[in-house]
Order: C-alpha cells, then sequence, then structure tokens
C-alpha cells in the first residue's frame, strides 16, 4: 500500500521567476547579464560611429612607423629613426626600471619605518609616526614635483664643477651631483667575452646567482653537522670566499674597469648617469610607498600574540633574535597580501613619470607617440593593456611567494 | 578587470567622439559663448593679465571669431592646453577653435583629422641659450642638454637637426612653458628650444632678458594658425574668414580708429564696403549677420593693431613683423579677396 505524501506537481509558472526565491536569483542575474551586455554593445557600436564620423580607422599600423623623436634615458638601442613599436618597449623598460627600484627600496623604507615606529624609544617612534603621517597623507604628485624642484633648484650646474677654482666640486672624484641628475661610476670591460653589455653582464649574474646557491649549500651542510655533532663549524670564511671569489676572477679576466665620470663639454661624460628624474620619481615613489608599507609591516606585528615574544624571551632569545626569529615570520603572513596591492599601487603611480618628463610608458606611448600620431584609443588601450599584464604578473609572483611563507597545515 | 579596463576606454572615447559631428556654429550660437583652446600661458601670444582677462595674439584670434559670431568680443571660454592634451581637447569637441601656437603641418591636417584655417604667425624653430655659454650658433652644441616641450614638432625638428648635423643632446622633455622656463633658469638644461617667438616672449618674461641670447639658426619652418575640426565646413569658413577679414582690414587701412565712420555708409572702394557689410550679402552666405566682419575687426582692432599691442616692436616681446608683414611691404600676408 502507498500513500501519496507530495501534492501533485502545478507545473511551471512564468511568475515563479519574480516571486519564487529558487528562481529570483537565476531572473536578477539574467537581466543584469543581458543590461551589461546591451551597455557594452552600445558603447562599442558608439565608438565605431563617432571613429566613423572623425573619419579616423582602427588600425595599430603606426608601431611600425618611424617615431621620429628622442628619449633621453635608453635601456636599449633607440634613435629617433627607431619605430613608435620601439618607442613605447623604451619607455616599458623604463617603467619597469623605476617600478622594480621603487619597489626594493619602498620594502626596506618600509619594513624599517614599520619596526621603529613600535620602539620603546620615544623618539625614535614618534620620527617613524611622523614620517608614515607626513608621506601618506600628501598627494604623490607633489612629493615627486617637490623632490624634483629641490634637486634642480638646490644642487650646482655642471658648469660649476669647472674652471681652476670651481665652486662645486665630486665626491671622491668619482660621483658628481648636478642638478641634471647623479653621475656615479660605471664598470666597463675591455677584455669583455661578448659584443653586448648586455651578455656579459647576465654571464656575471648567473656566475653570482651559483656562487649564492654554493652558499647555501655550505649553510645546509653546517647545519646538518651541527644536528648530528653538536658543534657547529665555523664557515663565514668558506661562504665570503665562494661568494666573492668566482665573481671577482669572471671580472678581472673580463678586464673589468671603472669608467670615471669627468667634464666634457657641456655635461659630465663617462660613468653612469641617473637622471634627476628618474631619482625624483624613484625616492617619492619610495617613500610614499614605504609609508604604507610601514603601516602594514606594524599591523602584521602587532597581530601576532604577545604570548609569542613571551614566550622566546622565557626561552632565553634577546630582542633581535626574537624579532627575526619568532615575530617577522609568523608576521609576514599577515603582510604579504597587503604588500601586494602596495607594490602594484606603485607601479601603476610611477605613470604619474611625465610631471618630471621620465620617460615612461605613459609618456612615449601614451604621450608623445599618440601626440604625433593621433592614435589616442589604439595607444590608450595598448597601455591599459601593459600595466593590467604587468600588475597581474606582479600579483602572480607575489601569490606564490605567499604561498611558501603561509602557514603549512598537515 | 580586463573588460573594466577595455570598458572604460571605450567610455572615454565613445564620450569623447559623441560631442563632435554636430554643427559646430549652431552649438556655439546656443552656447552664447565660444569655447577657445589657448596655451597655459605664453606672454604675448596667450596670458591672463593681472586682472585674470585672457589676452595675447593668439587670444585676440578668438575675440574676433566670437565677435563675428555672438557679437560679443568678451564671450569667450578659454581652455588653457597643453601640448599633448590640445589636439584631443579639440577632436573631442571640448573646444571649438584651437589659436594656441600650433604649426600646420601635413600630418596634423591629413592624419589627425584637423582643419587649419590659415596661418596667422609665420614663424620658425630657434634656440635660447644663455650669453656666459660663450656659444654663436647651433652647430656648437654638441652634447647640450636641451629643454623642449613634449607633443610638439619642435621636438621632431630637434631630433632631424641634430641628427642630420651628426651632433649628440641630451633632451628633457617638459610639460608646459613654464616649467620650461624655470628649468632652463635653473640651469637643469643648457639650451631652450621652441618656434623664435615663443623664444623672445620667454625671454621677455626674464628677470634680466640681456644675459640670454637667441642663436641665429632657424631650424625649420613653423607657419602657426588656428585650426578646427575635420568635417564641419561651415565653421572652418567662419574662423578662416574672420582671420581673413583682421589681414585684409590691415590692407585696405581699416582700423579700429576709422571703421566707425567706414561702416556708417558705403564709401568708395568697393572691398571695403563687402568687407565690412555695407554692400552686398556675404555675411548671409555664411549665416552670420552682415556687420560680422566689423564687429570682428572692432574687438581688437586688424591685424596689424592686435600685432602692435601684443607682440610688436614696442611690447617687452619686441618681434619685428618681419615675414608677418602685409605681402604690399614684402611679407607673406596675403588675404584672399572678399567678392
Amino acid at each position: 500500500m502507498t500513500t501519496m505524501t507530495d501534492p501533485p506537481g502545478q507545473g511551471f509558472r512564468l511568475s515563479q521567476l519574480i516571486y519564487d526565491t529558487r528562481y529570483r536569483s537565476l531572473t536578477i542575474q539574467v537581466v543584469a547579464m543581458i543590461l551589461l551586455m546591451l551597455l557594452f554593445s552600445w558603447l562599442v557600436s558608439n565608438t565605431i560611429h563617432n571613429l566613423q564620423n572623425l573619419g579616423k580607422d582602427f588600425d595599430f599600423g603606426f608601431l611600425w612607423q618611424p617615431s621620429g623623436y628622442d628619449i633621453n634615458q635608453r635601456l636599449i638601442d633607440y634613435n629617433s629613426q627607431s619605430t613608435h613599436g620601439r618607442a613605447a618597449l623604451v619607455g616599458i623598460l623604463n617603467t619597469l626600471l623605476v617600478a622594480a627600484l621603487g619597489c626594493a627600496l619602498a620594502t626596506v623604507l618600509g619594513v624599517i619605518a614599520g619596526v621603529l615606529r613600535l620602539s620603546n624609544n620615544w623618539l625614535v617612534a614618534r620620527l617613524m609616526a611622523f614620517y608614515v603621517e607626513g608621506f601618506r597623507n600628501v598627494p604623490l604628485l607633489l612629493w615627486i614635483v617637490l623632490i624634483f624642484a629641490l634637486m634642480t633648484e638646490g644642487t650646482p650646474a655642471p658648469s660649476a664643477f669647472r674652471g681652476d677654482t670651481p665652486s662645486a666640486s665630486m665626491l671622491f672624484d668619482a660621483v658628481a651631483i648636478t642638478n641634471r641628475g647623479v653621475y656615479i661610476p660605471a664598470i666597463h670591460f675591455n677584455a669583455a667575452f661578448f659584443e653586448s653589455g648586455l651578455y656579459n653582464w647576465l654571464l656575471i649574474i648567473a656566475v653570482f646567482a651559483a656562487s649564492v646557491f654554493a652558499v647555501k649549500r655550505i649553510g645546509h651542510w653546517a647545519a646538518v653537522k651541527q644536528e648530528a655533532t653538536g658543534d657547529r663549524p665555523t664557515t663565514w670564511y668558506l661562504t665570503l670566499g665562494v661568494l666573492i671569489v668566482p665573481t671577482a676572477i669572471l671580472m678581472v679576466l673580463m678586464g673589468a674597469y671603472f669608467d670615471l665620470p669627468s667634464l666634457q663639454g657641456f655635461n659630465f661624460g663617462g660613468g653612469v648617469h641617473l637622471r634627476g628624474s628618474l631619482i625624483a620619481l624613484w625616492l617619492a615613489l619610495s617613500l610614499y610607498t614605504g609609508a604604507f608599507i610601514a603601516e602594514i609591516v606594524r599591523g602584521g606585528i602587532l597581530a601576532i600574540s604577545k604570548g609569542q615574544s613571551e614566550a622566546a624571551f622565557a626561552l632565553g632569545l634577546r630582542p633581535g633574535t626574537t624579532m627575526n626569529l619568532v615575530i617577522l615570520p609568523q608576521a609576514l603572513r599577515v603582510i604579504i597580501p597587503p604588500l601586494i596591492s602596495q607594490f602594484l599601487n606603485l607601479t601603476k603611480n610611477s605613470s604619474l613619470a611625465i610631471a618630471v618628463g621620465y620617460m615612461d610608458a605613459r609618456s612615449t606611448l601614451g604621450g608623445i607617440t599618440i601626440n604625433q600620431t593621433g592614435r589616442e584609443l589604439e595607444g590608450m588601450l595598448l597601455l591599459g593593456l601593459f600595466y593590467l599584464v604587468l600588475s597581474l604578473l606582479i600579483s602572480g609572483v607575489m601569490n606564490v611567494y605567499n604561498n611558501s611563507v603561509k602557514l603549512k597545515e598537515r | 578587470m580586463k573588460k573594466t579596463v577595455i570598458l572604460g576606454a571605450l567610455t572615454v572615447a565613445g564620450l569623447a567622439a559623441g560631442a563632435a559631428g554636430a554643427a559646430t556654429l549652431d552649438d556655439v550660437k546656443a552656447r552664447g559663448s565660444l569655447n577657445c583652446g589657448v596655451s597655459t600661458g605664453l606672454t604675448g601670444f596667450s596670458a591672463p593679465d593681472a586682472n585674470g582677462v585672457w589676452q595675447g595674439f593668439d587670444v585676440a584670434v578668438c575675440r574676433a571669431v566670437a565677435a563675428a559670431v555672438l557679437g560679443d568680443p568678451m564671450a569667450v571660454e578659454f581652455v588653457p592646453t597643453t601640448g599633448q592634451t590640445r589636439f584631443t581637447a579639440l577632436a573631442s569637441g571640448e573646444i571649438d577653435v584651437l589659436a594656441r601656437n600650433t604649426t600646420w603641418t601635413f600630418s596634423r591636417d591629413v592624419d589627425l583629422k584637423f582643419e587649419f584655417i590659415g596661418v596667422n604667425y609665420y614663424d620658425g624653430q630657434g634656440f635660447m641659450v644663455p650669453k656666459a655659454l660663450g656659444v654663436s650658433s647651433a652647430k656648437e652644441l654638441d652634447g647640450a642638454t636641451v629643454c623642449i616641450q613634449t607633443g610638439t614638432t619642435t621636438e621632431l625638428n630637434l631630433a632631424d637637426f641634430f641628427r642630420v648635423n651628426n651632433i649628440s643632446y641630451e633632451p628633457v622633455p617638459i610639460e608646459t612653458n613654464a616649467e620650461a622656463q624655470q628649468q632652463y633658469l635653473a640651469g637643469a638644461c643648457d639650451v631652450y628650444t621652441t618656434d623664435a617667438s615663443g623664444l623672445a616672449a620667454t625671454r621677455a618674461s626674464f628677470e634680466a632678458p640681456g644675459d640670454h641670447v637667441i642663436l641665429p639658426e632657424i631650424i625649420s619652418k613653423e607657419p602657426l594658425g588656428p585650426l578646427v575640426r575635420h568635417g564641419d565646413s561651415e565653421w572652418g569658413d567662419i574662423v578662416r574668414w574672420t582671420l581673413n577679414a583682421l589681414v585684409a582690414a590691415e590692407e585696405y587701412g581699416v582700423t579700429s580708429a576709422n571703421i566707425g565712420e567706414l561702416s556708417a555708409a558705403p564709401g568708395n572702394n568697393p572691398e571695403i564696403n563687402r568687407l565690412l557689410g555695407t554692400e552686398g550679402e556675404l555675411g548671409a552666405m555664411f549665416g552670420l549677420e552682415a556687420d560680422w566682419a566689423k564687429k570682428a575687426i572692432m574687438a581688437n582692432g586688424n591685424y596689424g593693431e592686435i600685432f602692435e599691442k601684443t607682440i610688436g616692436e614696442n611690447t617687452p616681446i619686441g618681434l619685428s613683423r618681419g615675414l608677418n608683414a602685409q605681402w604690399t611691404e614684402g611679407g607673406l600676408l596675403y588675404s584672399p579677396p572678399f567678392r
């Protein structure tokens, strides 16, 4: 014998799409999606229509045309006969350079300031609070322009180094600080293995990386020995030797020498020219972002329970060791994710470079190229795509790092 | 995220292009004011005076157009633009006319889809250096640091000049004339290069103009003129013939002093009569009143009067007429006939 417990099905009615909670969210999503697509297609057709009205087409051919303008800071070969595409590449490399330098310095500044802000020393803690609040509460653009103005107005022109009794002199005869930037000695090779300087440096970096790897192995070997015998062998001279000797031998073989900057004509010649625009942008980006990172580091450290440091002290660890071995490794898990977004901010903020005439991707591709060719839409799309890819790459790499330091649950 | 970027870019492009294409004359009349793109400040050409009123040689063109179209030379909204933003501002319809010492070139006219309506100043690119540098020719500038406004033709001429003469230089790109001036005076660059008229105007605003020299080389042709968007020939005609009216007025001796008398009744010279609307129907042909040219000339005087008042030899800028004299006096100014 069977009993029917379910009421007979009533079938599907259209009103259920609105009144039945099972279907309602689906309805809303579909409607929203249709509206979004309508908006999107309206924008596209509107753009096409208006471009037609203006008599413009959509064409990336300009990237292969000669650019006609010069760029002062070039990491690769470029002259005014090169293409707009290559000019964009020069700008992209300049963006990458200032972003990498900026991220590195901002992290160092931020970690130091963040830790020091928690110092028991009243003066140090207040000084760091002053730095953090001062920098993060004033727009970045002002800092960039201010540092640049200080450099151009506050430092001597190259002509001040000239004459029998110059009013300015070089530091140690090797570094010249001028209002056009800082000239530092460069390392050149007179018996280089490769034609291109880039390959030579890649070789040196590869050798150095191998040395660093070897040093790690030595450290591991010392740790194993310590585990087994209780004695840690003295390794510092071995480490130092492995780290320096191979690279030094390679440099000597390649005939490395210092190329010192010296006055030549209107400017200094020789050496490496760190332009005022690069320095101003780099310092401003680092100091500004460093202030935010300091707060993230401080927050990360405060997030570790006091019991951890008390336990470390009870074991007899000194405050410095406690910070390095107990607190910071745990704090990193809290610090890394917001740090990623600070790195992204710094990278994208570097597009303010035009304020001081630094030729980054925004100034070349998004500035002069657009202006000379009239390809605003194409140029801006490419520029947006570049920043998007760069940001995704940075957050991808940082996420990998984040995974490596996060709590391993077993 | 990617979608957002594209969407944003398209929105901007869509909005920007949306305003273009309509009849500019109707827009200006409906708005009651003319949107005119000028520089961010170049003494003599376009700069606000102590009272905040824009004055200058390029500004006078805007005022003449406003007077011709709206009857009021003060009905102008000035939009300061940099070398980089000026073309976008015009293409997007943010401004109706761009009068910002802009060089007429093939690619700007054809590829950028603008219409240059004439030349109001024949210029060329020059170099300015401090006298103390002891330089007498641009060819001695090997290795010099050169301040240059980005997004200009001067940027391209400079690259060509140094490449052809096989000498090196270090470009320092700068956004506006004011910044360039500050960098140059601070000694951050040895040389400042732009149109010779711009150099004269910039030097005039220095504390000690005598300490700086403009080198003899003029390395390019820079015909500067107002421009409008492609595709609205009616509007282009109005701006073109307003400029021509200013030039023709000087040629025929119509000045702000005698224009009241000349326009009161038809005189002996039929050309002047047609220009001032006392004879014929020229104004009505492009939808303006018969006395449009009279109003335009009354705004600031004829071309010669404007020149003398703003950048002429009796002003601190002290430019001589040179190529910008009337064709009857050996210059290049030549207005087509008003007929």
